[in-house]
């Protein structure tokens, strides 16, 4: 039972930093660069992929014995286009706003390869609650990324953070950040700046091996 | 992919009939279908009741003092009112809506109109008074203009400021900022003249298809306008 637990917080564990989708294997890209533009629309994003994700690799693990091989990846498309379809409904009907600011964006779930990906890679070979735990740190890890950026963009771009402004009267919004350029100046900095993280951690542990 | 399945076809493990593959793909279609029509019609009403309570504000944004409004149809040259559900297709280019305040007097009139702007589509709706000849509201329902540019159509309170009394005859003309004389000029915004313009496009054709139906409306039916229309 311990060990049980110990795999699911490490597969959970692993998505929001060792193997974040966004910062380390640069995956759905679309929806990080494109409606990251304010702090509220990257956060309805990566919920609405939170919801997508998990459902889906809950209910691939679950199926994973009884779906044939060779029709798996159609299998796949199909569980994750109809979670996708019903978070589209379920936006259009509890947050109007939400669902016109992000418009395409919400039926183009479907072809986030972080999902197929996440079924194909592990939810197709794992048992339930392991695929539930890996779903649920990838889809938070893309949600922080999504953040991260979202934050980013709506502070510089407009001067606010979540519709309240931060800065006061006198700031002028560096507008660029709110348009497409600014999506791929967040994500490179950021990149930039997870890397190092990543690379000077990595440069203690060697040292603290060769002492 | 067909050839790295085919690879272990000397292990042990028996290929699925087609029936299998066809079988599995059918149930996983059938859940599917019934979880979607689930939600949709669970979804449905909410969504309707959103997008009905957008287009009502719209409307009373755009005709002040308005309280209820009526949806009139073009019938040759002149209105009549039809009443639509929710789901019936609002062709909008066919449609205007009346506003009519608690005293059940008419406010004016509110069109909507579409226009490709500098991005997308811009979609508007305007309060226009027929008997002031002006156009007393103006309300913008879609647009991805520029962001802290060409979106001044909407959040730039000056701009605004020009279709609160903006006589639409003989034609609305677009002028710089600052540079406003007439009662049927609009001040376009500094950094956003092709948002401006399409804004100002857009009005001049919808007034143009409109304002004569309106007044044949008016006239044939004997309606007064409340008060003396528009209440700043």
């Amino acid at each position: 039972m311990e060990q049980k637990n110990n795999m699911s917080a490490e597969e959970f564990l692993k998505g929001l930093w060792k193997e974040n989708p966004v910062f380390v294997a640069v995956l759905g890209m679309c929806p990080a660069l494109a409606v990251t533009n304010s702090a509220i629309n990257a956060l309805a994003m990566g919920l609405a992929t939170t919801f997508v994700l998990v459902s889906s690799s809950l209910l691939v693990s679950l199926f994973r014995n009884i779906i044939p091989k060779q029709v798996r990846i159609t299998a796949y498309i199909v569980i994750i286009a109809t979670f996708v379809t019903v978070v589209d409904f379920l936006l259009a009907a509890y947050t109007p706003v939400v669902h016109k600011e992000l418009g395409a964006f919400i039926a183009l779930i479907v072809v986030n390869c972080l999902i197929l990906g996440r079924q194909e890679a592990f939810a197709s070979k794992n048992r339930a609650g392991l695929a539930l735990a890996d779903a649920l740190g990838m889809s938070f890890g893309f949600t922080f990324a999504l953040l991260c950026i979202g934050v980013i963009r709506e502070v510089l771009g407009n001067g606010s953070l979540f519709g309240i402004g931060v800065f006061g009267e006198g700031y002028e919004p560096w507008v660029i950040m709110i348009l497409p350029p600014g999506g791929f100046f967040a994500l490179g900095f950021l990149l930039l700046a997870f890397n190092g993280v990543t690379e000077r951690r990595k440069n203690k542990a060697k040292l603290k091996d060769l002492n | 992919m067909s050839e790295t399945n085919q690879i272990p076809a000397v292990s042990p493990v028996k290929e699925p009939s087609s029936f299998r593959l066809i079988s599995a793909l059918a149930i996983a279609g059938l859940f599917s279908g019934i979880l979607l029509a689930t939600t949709y019609s669970l979804t449905l009403p909410r969504i309707q009741a959103n997008k009905e309570a957008a287009l009502k504000n719209a409307i009373f944004a755009v005709l002040p003092g308005s309280a209820d409004y009526i949806i009139l149809k073009r019938s040759g040259d002149t209105l009549e009112e039809v009443r639509l559900g929710a789901g019936d297709n609002q062709n909008e280019e066919e449609i205007v809506y009346a506003g009519y305040n608690t005293m059940k007097e008419l406010t004016g009139f509110a069109i909507p109109g579409e226009e490709p702007g500098f991005q997308d589509i811009i979609g508007v709706i305007v309060g226009y008074d027929p008997v002031l000849r002006s156009i007393i509201g103006f309300e913008v329902l879609e647009s991805k203009e520029t962001p802290g540019l060409g979106d001044k159509i909407f959040k730039d309170m000056d701009f605004q400021q020009n279709f609160t009394m903006l006589k639409v005859e003989p034609e609305i003309l677009v002028v710089k900022k600052g540079q406003k004389t007439r009662d049927n000029e609009v001040e376009a915004i500094t950094g956003a003249t092709i948002s401006s313009k399409a804004v100002v496009v857009l009005l001049n054709k919808s007034m143009g298809a409109w304002v004569s139906v309106i007044d044949n409306y008016m006239k044939k039916n004997d309606i007064k306008l409340a008060g003396h229309g528009a209440k700043k």
